[in-house]
């Protein structure tokens, strides 16, 4: 699958790679895709309910040898992720 | 979209283990984008206390208590396998080799993604402690009912 912006997550754990993804997916404009790899088990459940409460696409998963490739499209942000001083 | 779904997390415990779970939990649910409240009491101040510096408390069992229970992100014990520090030190030997955030990450995390943290003021003064005795990044200091009312609206609510 073609994406836009790629997301490097080999190695880390849960939360790890959702937050990662929380920050990368606002460098994206709405419509692009972002491709995200992991090697942590958890993403393939994680990401599509991560998407589910964000609002944006779930796409797909390919995974070879144990290697995790998530794609998500961005979505206008419906749930804005605050800073401590904005609300 | 409807407003934002709250997720609210009482640590009431002062261990490593418990605490790292609470974060986790906090952090995702932040990046999830929902709104989230840690209201830290008893055990739980320990997590939010600062590393640095003597704790100021007033009277004989007060300050023998904050001695013995000094707190701070970096001296909490495991639950299990504490060891005198041996077994709490080779979790974070484990945890730093897997590239596992610590505590300190994971709470640093929990406040860029706008979680709030709130200190039980009832444990504060049964302990004898003041609000100098915590990090900053505590935004407020309440009771009970601050945290029902945020309790009540909330979807998630967990007692750690």
């Amino acid at each position: 699958m073609e994406a836009d912006a790629v997301l490097d997550c080999m190695g880390l754990y849960c939360p790890m790679p959702i937050i990662e993804t929380t920050d990368k997916i606002k460098e994206l404009e709405v419509g692009q895709v972002l491709e995200v790899i992991a090697d942590d088990k958890g993403i393939v459940t994680d990401m599509p309910a991560w998407c589910e409460s964000t609002g944006h696409e779930f796409l797909g998963i390919e995974e070879k040898h144990g290697e995790y490739r998530v794609y998500v499209k961005k979505r206008a942000d419906q749930y804005p992720i605050t800073n401590n001083q904005g609300e | 979209m409807a407003e934002k779904e709250k997720v609210t997390i009482v640590v009431f415990s002062g261990e490593l283990d418990k605490a790292l779970a609470s974060f986790n939990i906090a952090t995702a649910a932040a990046s999830m984008g929902m709104d989230v409240t840690m209201f830290f009491t008893f055990w739980g101040l320990n997590v939010i206390k600062k590393n640095r510096g003597p704790l100021k408390s007033q009277g004989l069992m007060r300050k023998m208590l904050n001695w013995m229970n000094r707190g701070g992100s970096q001296r909490l014990p495991l639950s299990k396998f504490h060891m005198f520090g041996l077994g709490t030190w080779m979790m974070k030997q484990l945890m730093g080799e897997e590239r596992m955030p610590s505590l300190e990450d994971l709470m640093a995390t929990a406040k860029r993604l706008g979680v709030k943290f709130i200190a039980c003021t009832t444990s504060m003064g049964t302990m004898g402690l003041g609000e100098d005795a915590f990090i900053p990044e505590v935004d407020s200091f309440a009771g009970a009912a601050t945290f029902l009312g945020e309790a009540r609206k909330g979807t998630v609510n967990l007692f750690i």
